[in-house]
């Protein structure tokens, strides 16, 4: 019995029109243990767990249970035996509460009628049992994104799924959430639960997993049946195929005169003025726990959100408050967060995603849009930024997620005359390999004299890619730091609330 | 890292066949419609009976012609994600207003122009609205719809309004190289909205509206704007509408273009324009607006009652929703 592994994949195979997902792919996850599944963007991660999770069916080879063959044709059939998914992308209702998000379906009733207190009793109970501090009468649209995934994740648990894979359950968490989830993977270990876990952070699959296989390009490239004496630089190297020394590269520039001043600004959910400048060829990292503010004040400044008081300047012209085509005509250009939900535009093709702000300035008789124009830039940047996709009339939700943000932020390289740009949270969910070509696009942006703005909630990127650290707690900067002087110590403990200095965040 | 750019860059050119399996698939997508479009024509051309006759074609193409005008901007409406169900009121207001101010100033060109300004009017409230109080479009539509159709009755006091002068029915029934005008009219529209639709800014802002308004406007497209101007345009091209059905009835009758929103959104909806937004093609609109055409006009040569009609015609639409499904699913699975 204890040869028969918990979750077998034999010879998977996966074809889409055009891109060849899977082939041949088959590994083993052993009852009560973490199985680190570790690849880039497009390795097929992804795909892999859909399959599992009911959702493709693959063109070859099968998924077994306990030894068992199972074809599953749907997600419920991978729900009734047992496997529980969670995805990068949540499955929730935004306008149920916590409790009523967990027990759907199931809800205790009562002559007919949902039973609430009944509900509400269970559900503290289940929270408190597991550790997590959510509220159970939450609207699931009023939390955080990092409590929605502690929502999915505890509603896996509840259903008493022998099977669990996450695909990337910390990409949005805080330090404590983390904490909290992987407290609670390793209790659902210890209980025998057979465990996927994807992630692109390293530190988190050497520190939760027994063993671990890597994919690159659809295919399997290497197996690991225990994680012991094996290096980080091992592992980089097989998923991305070479190796990368350094992922960050920093490279010193030359610093020209201010570009961008934010003076005084204000916005709804920041009542207090924010000031800072952003010099030609700087890279500036904004450092904060989430919720800190960083992308309020940057929504304010590119106008997407309402702008209350303060002045924006690009190269000493004004910017219109709470204007984004105008903060666009001053080259001042903003990359959001939520990739899907505001970057992409998902049904369109990745030429139009890229052309859609810079097609303006070549139109033909001002008025025609010039599609062979496009074509080329479109070409131009697939190629550049290697975004990985079969042709440039791919609709871009096809595309995984790093790709994606290469195509979001080609739009704005695009642009004639960029002279800011602003990026939030580029990397999150992305591969090493992608990171460092995001990384390194930036740098030439700043070389060309572009001054960066970059947010980001992981503390090594801040350090490794930014000339200059700004920290921002409850909607202030708490600090400024230049390359020399930033370090873990100093940027962290100003960017942490009063009083908040014992619990250091673990990717410290 | 050039070497492995190089790699990379090879690896996605590498499969010419996978790559031209993919570009048929699209063709396909792209023209399936097309071409069940021209098996129906060529079936009913050899089975009915005067059917593929000069006239008949001229007349099936005269009794969709004010569908086929309104199809091309409900295009664009459904394309941003949005709908209008106050066109057939506009249709109606249009001719009873282009009547009355015709017999006021004995000037038909003035009649024209004030329907089809009330009509851009209308529109645009529609859109200001939607876009700017963030109304949702279906209930504000419904409530111009009833308010529309309201004031199209007491205009006329509920009565057929007739027009003294000749000019008048012209516009209608006059014909331009052996094609009555208001064909022409309805072709100009599909010229006109397809290029607007793919050649220019506008059109192509209406489908990343309609594909996720929020990365629209942080992208930098005047979201706002271009909704009010798709109704407005809309409700223009409404009363346009209106103005030669009413010339073609020699009167503007309060009660005409009833179910006419729901007709012209089947028609888009038959045409491959998806509901979600996004997803607009102007050959399929045509197509559409074709197939009911010919299925209607088909089964009036058929004798068939035109109570059927109406089932056929809800069965044809839910199949052609199926297929589309269909189609989706394929893509994503």
């Amino acid at each position: 019995m204890a040869d028969v592994p918990r979750l077998e994949f034999r010879h998977i195979g996966k074809t889409f029109p055009g891109v060849r997902a899977l082939g041949d792919v088959g590994f083993e996850v052993r009852a009560g243990s973490v199985h680190g599944l570790l690849g880039e963007n497009g390795a097929g991660k992804s795909t892999m767990m859909k399959i599992l999770g009911g959702e493709y069916i693959p063109d070859e080879g099968e998924v077994a249970i306990d030894g068992q063959t199972m074809h599953f044709r749907s997600a419920a059939d991978a729900i009734e035996a047992g496997v529980a998914v969670i995805h990068q992308e949540l499955q929730y209702v935004p306008e149920l509460s916590v409790m009523e998000n967990l027990l759907l379906g199931r809800l205790p009733t009562r002559f007919g009628l949902v039973d609430r207190r009944r509900a509400l009793a269970w559900t503290r109970e289940r929270l408190d049992a597991l550790g997590v501090d959510l509220d159970p009468r939450a609207k699931l649209k009023q939390l955080s994104i990092g409590q929605r995934q502690m929502v999915e994740i505890v509603k896996a648990i509840l259903r008493d799924a022998k099977i669990l894979a996450l695909d990337e359950p910390t990409s949005s968490l805080s330090h404590r959430e983390t904490d909290v989830l992987f407290r609670l993977v390793r209790d659902l270990r210890a209980q025998g639960k057979a465990m996927i876990y994807i992630s692109h952070r390293m530190d988190e699959i050497f520190e939760l997993c027994d063993a671990a296989t890597i994919f690159r390009d659809g295919r399997k490239v290497a197996d690991f049946d225990t994680l012991e004496g094996v290096t980080r630089d091992t592992l980089v190297q097989r998923m991305v195929g070479r190796e990368i020394s350094d992922i960050f590269g920093y490279r010193p520039r030359a610093q020209g005169d201010v570009r961008l001043s934010v003076e005084g600004v204000t916005g709804r959910a920041l009542p207090a003025p924010t000031t800072f400048d952003v010099r030609a060829g700087e890279i500036v990292g904004f450092f904060g726990l989430v919720g800190a503010g960083r992308s309020e004040i940057m929504r304010v400044v590119y106008g997407a959100d309402r702008r209350t008081a303060g002045e924006v300047r690009v190269d000493g012209r004004p910017v219109k408050a709470s204007r984004i085509r105008d903060a666009i005509r001053h080259g001042l250009v903003f990359c959001p967060e939520d990739r899907k939900e505001e970057g992409i535009i998902g049904v369109r093709s990745v030429s139009e995603n890229i052309n859609i702000s810079a097609r303006r300035n070549h139109l033909t008789a001002g008025l025609f849009v010039n599609d062979r124009a496009e074509a080329r830039t479109a070409d131009r940047f697939i190629e550049r930024l290697r975004i990985r996709t079969p042709h440039r009339r791919q609709e871009i939700r096809l595309l995984s997620g790093g790709n994606q943000q290469k195509a979001v932020l080609s739009r704005w390289l695009a642009e004639k005359d960029l002279r800011v740009l602003i990026v939030d949270e580029p990397t999150r969910g992305i591969d090493v390999g992608a990171k460092n070509e995001i990384y390194n696009v930036l740098y030439e942006l700043a070389d060309r004299g572009v001054a960066v703005v970059m947010i980001s909630s992981e503390l090594p990127e801040v350090l490794g890619v930014s000339d200059r650290v700004i920290t921002m707690c409850h909607g202030r900067i708490t600090g400024q730091f230049d390359r020399a002087s930033a370090n873990e110590q100093n940027v962290l403990a100003a960017a942490l609330p009063e009083g908040a200095g014992t619990t250091l965040p673990r990717n410290a | 890292m050039t070497e492995s750019n190089a790699a990379a860059i090879a690896a996605t050119r590498e499969a010419p066949r996978d790559r031209r399996c993919a570009l048929l698939w699209q063709l396909v997508d792209d023209y399936s419609l097309i071409g069940i479009f021209i098996v129906l024509f060529a079936v009913l051309s050899m089975t009915v009976r005067y059917f593929f006759s000069w006239d008949n074609v001229v007349g099936l193409a005269l009794s969709v012609s004010q569908i086929g005008m309104v199809a091309c901007t409900m295009m664009f409406c459904l394309a941003s994600r949005d709908f209008d169900l106050s066109v057939g009121s506009t249709v109606a207001f249009a001719g009873v207003f282009c009547a009355i101010v015709s017999n006021a100033t004995g000037s038909v060109a003035i009649g024209m122009a004030a329907a089809i300004v009330a009509g851009a009017l209308v529109g645009f409230v529609n859109g200001v609205v939607i876009a700017k109080l963030k109304i949702n479009a279906l209930i504000t539509t419904l409530a111009t719809m009833e308010i529309v159709r309201g004031l199209a009755f007491i205009a006329s006091h509920g009565q057929a309004v007739g027009v003294s002068s000749e000019a008048f029915f012209t516009l209608g029934s006059s014909q331009f190289l052996g094609l009555p005008v208001p064909v022409w009219v309805t072709l100009a529209c599909f010229v006109v909205f397809g290029v607007l639709l793919n050649k220019t800014i506008y059109g192509r802002n209406t489908l990343a509206i309609g594909g996720n308004p929020d990365a629209a406007r942080l992208a930098g497209v005047a979201v706002d704007r271009v909704r009010i101007a798709i109704f407005l345009i809309q409700g223009l091209v409404a009363a346009l509408a209106g103005v030669i059905l009413a010339s073609r009835m020699t009167s503007g009758q309060p009660n005409a273009g009833e179910g006419f929103e729901l007709n012209v959104i089947s028609a888009c909806v038959l045409g491959g324009v998806s509901l979600m937004g996004g997803r607009a093609t102007i050959s399929g609109v045509l197509v559409g607006v074709l197939i009911m055409g010919t299925v209607q006009n088909a089964m009036s040569l058929m004798n068939i009652d035109a109570f059927y009609q109406y089932l056929v015609r809800g069965a044809i639409l839910l199949i052609a929703v199926l297929v589309d499904q269909l189609k989706n699913r394929r893509q994503s699975r």
